[in-house]
């Protein structure tokens, strides 16, 4: 198992939910593991329910078997001070740079940059030993940008060639490429069975393959239940409308004659299935479409209140029971 | 066109049903309306809404071009607009009896940034410009960028002067009010202050108190230098420099085009979806247009469901489904016939207007003999019980999503009641032809509230009516 976990996908697929319920999961059984966060968002914070994230790692959650959750958001800004620091000793300069707006104006002009800062800390993150000489993590899982943008994120190496050939950036991108392009790392991309998401996964694989960043599973999120079944769908076509209607009267829903009350919920309870039915086709026409890519897919269902804390949970046990982690 | 003012149709104690309805036909057939700006938070279908208003608009006489930026694949080729070529091409199959056209166009925006270095420098000083690698990292991929470059198109295409109509879409991005902001972040970054000094220290020379900062600035552009590699800083110089010697100032621009905005002929149309998100981008989105002095034309909520069976709760629907699928008791006629006859009762007494026309002759009509009845097997009725359990689960479901719907909704109109708002049903399928836009563009217009008003989904109350209470 990988011990670096990126957690992608289109804008609106609930990435940062799977990334969590991931790094819930992976830390079952005594494992401690890191949730990184990339882009300021603080959507972590938000999710576990509590206040914003500092740049500095802490616990956030317990695991069932007594695991541990830690969550860092990486502040680009934060980072390269710290690497100022570390290589140039600047001191009280530092300080002046910031304030100066250079820190901004520097990761503003040369993005790159700032990907190798939050890839080459989460990287760190992974590589880093206690005194005992284990893993401070056992996993780190990055809620990491947007599957449009995630090939050119972690391909840092290109993206800084341009800027110093030598130096520590130049060396840290070297590190990083190192971890990112090895098994250490799997690059998993969230979808939902619709055609624009499915479509941007299909694409993105096609260009981590081609960067040849290692690619881990697709995870489909939000996925309704299965109300009526092929066969269902396939009576709803054929069934006499009466016979439906006296059905329904017999669950005690009113008259089954004609403008009886339960004679008058048939028409619009049949376009409902309808619809369902032309929903269904598109969503295994979507499915169809991930399962050729070949690659390990799993489904998490869809919280129709919306996500919570104990949702997060449930998503981390299914996640478990699927083997993902 | 003259419709009911809902003020009055609706009951007074309905407070939160939305104020206005937005009148989508009059504004797109109102000559002065010269720009239609959709915006929204990503994936509430504003491409979509943009199109189908664009297809509207043309089939009902007026010269139109859309500006998409980052259409479906089906829907670009729909409107034949799948290469991205940067300039507008006429959509064909359309309906022209009415004189009107329809032009699309998708947003190439490493094209229009460098067409504007085409068009404001010299042939040598532009290829210095686009030969710059800092100036094709910012053309490719700066954020900001594409909001800038949409909003740089949507100029280029009004002074054209070449359309009555011009509906623009814009870019995916998680906030509606990156539209407004990105080009000035980006256009003050270009000009700012940093940048300034990094260009021309010299000029700094001299004026008092500036000692200390060009002590800071040796030593920053030092370390910067030591960090990015002093060639970026000295492109980034002389791109900063070739720009503004070409057309002065990036600020300028973005100043420039934000100002058509505010133009008269221009409206807002806020594009969301029923969800907590959407309504909160969108509640921020009108907030922000208001304080900009930019003209709101209304709120397009988009993919609403509504229920042709919204009188019956989720709760019944789904007690029903639980006794539909209870395995059927030992006296099953003498349960059933007991069953039957209360529910009759309850029913007539509940709308006895409904029952009037002759009951037997229609149940006759329905094919629903009592020979034919009687072939029935008791499998057949069983399964076809499953299925109208099915049938109430899912429509529970959509009971449970509407109300969800509602109740954002209204949450959104309590805070706004001044927005109008249309409502655009949801529809199964993506939309990827004329047809499906057209429906949509019928669907904008209709005007016909998707979700019911608060007061109007409570059941009536008679939940001792219900079977499993007389079993």
């Amino acid at each position: 198992m990988s011990r670096l976990q990126v957690v992608s996908g289109k804008g609106g697929t609930g990435k940062t939910t799977v990334a969590a319920a991931l790094a819930l999961a992976l830390a079952t059984e005594g494992k401690r593991t890191l949730l990184v966060e990339v882009e300021g968002r603080q959507g972590i914070a938000q999710l576990f329910e509590t206040e914003a994230l500092p740049y500095e790692e802490r616990k956030i959650a317990v695991a069932p078997g007594g695991g541990e959750v830690y969550a860092l958001a990486i502040d680009p800004e934060l980072a390269l001070l710290d690497y100022l620091q570390m290589f140039y000793k600047l001191g009280g300069a530092g300080r002046a740079l910031k304030k100066l707006g250079a820190i901004d104006f520097a990761t503003t002009i040369a993005p790159g940059l700032r990907d190798v800062l939050l890839t080459g800390k989460a990287c760190e993150a992974v590589r880093r030993k206690d005194k005992s000489g284990r893993f401070a993590y056992d996993y780190v899982v990055m809620d990491a940008p947007p599957t449009g943008r995630i090939t050119r994120f972690l391909n840092v190496n290109d993206e800084v060639a341009g800027l110093a050939k030598i130096g520590p950036i130049h060396n840290q991108a070297q590190a990083v490429m190192r971890v990112l392009k090895s098994p250490e790392t799997a690059v998993h991309l969230v979808t939902l069975l619709e055609e624009m998401p499915v479509q941007e996964t299909v694409d993105g694989i096609a260009e981590l393959r081609s960067a040849r960043l290692p690619v881990g599973r697709i995870i489909v999120n939000m996925v309704r239940p299965e109300v009526l079944d092929a066969a269902d769908l396939e009576l709803v076509r054929t069934v006499p409308r009466s016979t439906v209607a006296r059905s329904l009267s017999s669950a005690g829903l009113g008259g089954a004659r004609r403008g009886g009350r339960a004679e008058r919920l048939v028409d619009p309870l049949l376009t409902q299935a309808e619809e369902y039915a032309e929903r269904y086709a598109l969503e295994h026409e979507q499915r169809a479409v991930l399962t050729e890519l070949g690659l390990p897919l799993h489904e998490l269902p869809l919280f129709a209140e919306g996500m919570d804390l104990a949702g997060l949970y449930e998503l981390a046990r299914e996640l478990r029971e699927q083997g993902v982690s | 066109m003259s419709r009911p003012d809902p003020a009055h149709t609706h009951d007074p104690a309905r407070h939160l049903s939305p104020a206005r309805v937005l009148d989508v036909d009059p504004l797109l057939a109102d000559p002065k309306t010269r720009i239609v700006v959709c915006c929204g938070s990503g994936g509430v279908g504003k491409t979509t809404t943009a199109a189908a208003l664009g297809l509207r608009a043309a089939e009902r006489g007026r010269k139109v071009v859309v500006l998409t930026i980052d259409p479906a694949r089906r829907l670009a080729q729909s409107m034949g607009i799948d290469s991205l070529d940067n300039t507008p091409r006429r959509v064909k199959g359309i309906d022209d009896s009415a004189g009107g056209e329809l032009h699309a166009m998708m947003l190439d925006m490493k094209r229009t940034f460098d067409e504007i270095v085409e068009a404001h420098a010299d042939p040598e000083r532009a290829a210095a410009i686009l030969g710059n690698p800092f100036y094709q990292s910012l053309s490719a991929g700066f954020a900001g960028t594409q909001e800038y470059m949409a909003m740089e198109k949507l100029g280029q295409l009004r002074a054209r002067d070449e359309w009555d109509l011009i509906v623009v879409d814009t870019p995916p991005s998680r906030s509606a009010l990156d539209f407004l902001d990105a080009p000035k972040r980006l256009g003050s970054f270009l000009d700012g202050r940093l940048i300034r000094l990094l260009t021309a220290p010299a000029k700094l020379g001299g004026r008092a108190g500036m000692k200390f900062l060009n002590v800071g600035m040796s030593m920053m552009t030092g370390t910067l230098g030591k960090l990015l590699g002093g060639q970026l800083l000295k492109d980034v110089q002389t791109f900063v420099s070739a720009m503004d010697t070409t057309f002065g100032g990036f600020r300028t621009r973005a100043d420039a085009t934000y100002k058509l905005l505010q133009a008269p002929g221009t409206a807002f149309l806020v594009v969301a979806a029923p969800e907590r998100d959407a309504l909160r981008e969108a509640a921020y989105f009108v907030e922000r247009l208001a304080a900009e002095d930019m003209p709101l034309a209304g709120l397009v909520l988009n993919r609403v469901h509504g229920s042709g069976a919204g009188r019956l709760s989720a709760e019944r629907a789904l007690a029903a489904a639980e006794n539909l699928e209870e395995p059927r008791i030992v006296d099953q006629e003498g349960g059933k016939a007991v069953l039957r006859n209360s529910l009759d009762t309850y029913d007539s007494s509940d709308s006895p207007a409904s029952e009037t026309p002759a009951p037997a002759a229609a149940e006759a009509s329905d094919g629903g003999s009592p020979a034919e009845d009687a072939e029935n097997t008791e499998n057949t009725e069983r399964s076809v019980d499953q299925l109208t359990a099915g049938l109430l689960r899912l429509h529970a479901e959509r009971m449970q999503l509407l109300s969800r719907e509602q109740r954002t909704r209204d949450r959104f109109t309590a805070l706004h009641p001044e927005v109008a708002v249309t409502e655009v049903g949801a529809l199964p399928g993506d939309v990827h032809d004329l047809a499906g836009l057209r429906d949509i563009g019928d669907r904008l217009a209709a005007n016909e509230r998707e979700l019911p008003d608060p007061a109007d989904d409570s059941e009536p109350p008679h939940a001792d009516s219900r079977p499993e209470a007389s079993a």
